[in-house]
């Protein structure tokens, strides 16, 4: 009778992998610098192309870095929870301007609103490839140290903020 | 039809062999580590494709700057490292043999041993069986069916092959 339950069981034991599979996120790559300091970079800046942002002005406080662009659809979805987000947390935002048009990118901030403290122009992609990047909108979480301590995928939402963000805000306020 | 099809196809292989091929390297020698190195990435952003074979802006980027190290004389592992190092394992066709990868590298022999045990267990099994001729249709077969599950089941499936031959 046993023998019958085999396929039974071996069906069963496969739907529950797959199901398992069918809720995991393909795109999702987790970044190997998690843990690890930020990049060294000096950028031009959106709002002034003389005056360059670099990795050490994100150090001394803790920050976010959003990489935006205005090709990017999921930058357009979360940017309005980004410009609630750095009203209401008076966390620093910096941005990372991707790969984009510079004018386009400074229409996009008169029209939909500046969260961000400084915006970094990554003209070429360079930077970007330091940081890991492989489809805007990321958003890094960095502490005062300079160390990246989590990276988020996909638009920005009060949900994933939370979820991901404020258990590990809360968790490097305490140390 | 056909050549039409061929056609076709020689067509896409060209494209396909088109990407980044308008600025060699003046070495040959590194045009080939650069194929190769190439070859073996993955582009983050369509995960199926190999930096040489996309052109996402991400592929374009990464190209460009393997391009750069190794005419600037960086190794090969260099690269490697440069790549795991921002995008991790992942990026490479090839992961290395460690804690988190050995399931997948191990998975090949496991189900190969998986199968040589069942076939192991069924043959065994099987030669206990007493041999015995019953019926015209199971002659060329020199054994016959045991009223065991498993040689009903078999009995289905040769019935069904035959029907189909």
């Amino acid at each position: 009778m046993w023998r019958y339950l085999i396929p039974v069981l071996l069906f069963a034991g496969l739907v529950a992998f797959f199901a398992r599979g069918l809720q995991l996120d393909p795109s999702y790559v987790p970044s190997p610098l998690i843990g690890k300091p930020i990049p060294e970079f000096t950028l031009p800046t959106l709002a002034d192309p003389n005056v360059s942002l670099s990795d050490r002005d994100l150090r001394g406080e803790l920050s976010l870095l959003n990489v935006w662009a205005t090709w990017c659809v999921g930058c357009r979805q979360e940017h309005g929870y980004l410009v609630e987000l750095a009203a209401q947390s008076g966390l620093p935002i910096y941005g990372l301007n991707w790969k984009d048009d510079t004018d386009a990118a400074r229409r996009w901030l008169q029209q939909l609103g500046d969260p961000y403290r400084v915006t970094a122009v990554d003209a070429d992609g360079r930077i970007a490839i330091d940081f890991g990047v492989y489809g805007a909108p990321e958003t890094f979480l960095v502490d005062a140290d300079g160390t990246i301590l989590f990276k988020h995928l996909s638009p920005l939402t009060a949900e994933v903020w939370q979820r991901e963000f404020l258990p590990r805000i809360a968790q490097a306020a305490g140390q | 039809m056909k050549l039409w099809l061929m056609v076709l196809l020689g067509l896409l292989a060209s494209t396909a062999a088109g990407i980044d091929i308008n600025d060699d390297f003046d070495d040959p020698a590194l045009q080939e580590r650069y194929r190769a190195i190439i070859n073996e990435t993955r582009c983050l952003v369509c995960q199926n494709q190999t930096i040489a074979d996309s052109n996402a802006g991400l592929a374009v980027d990464l190209r460009r700057e393997i391009r750069a190290m190794l005419e600037s004389g960086a190794s090969d592992q260099q690269i490697v490292d440069f790549l795991v190092g921002r995008y991790g394992d992942f990026v490479l066709y090839r992961p290395p043999l460690k804690r988190t990868t050995w399931l997948l590298w191990a998975s090949p022999v496991v189900f190969l041993l998986i199968g040589l045990a069942v076939v192991g267990v069924t043959l065994m099994r099987r030669s206990k069986q007493p041999i015995e001729l019953d019926g015209d249709e199971w002659a060329p077969l020199s054994f016959s069916p045991s009223p065991s599950t498993f040689s009903t089941w078999r009995l289905y499936c040769c019935r069904f092959g035959a029907a189909r031959d």
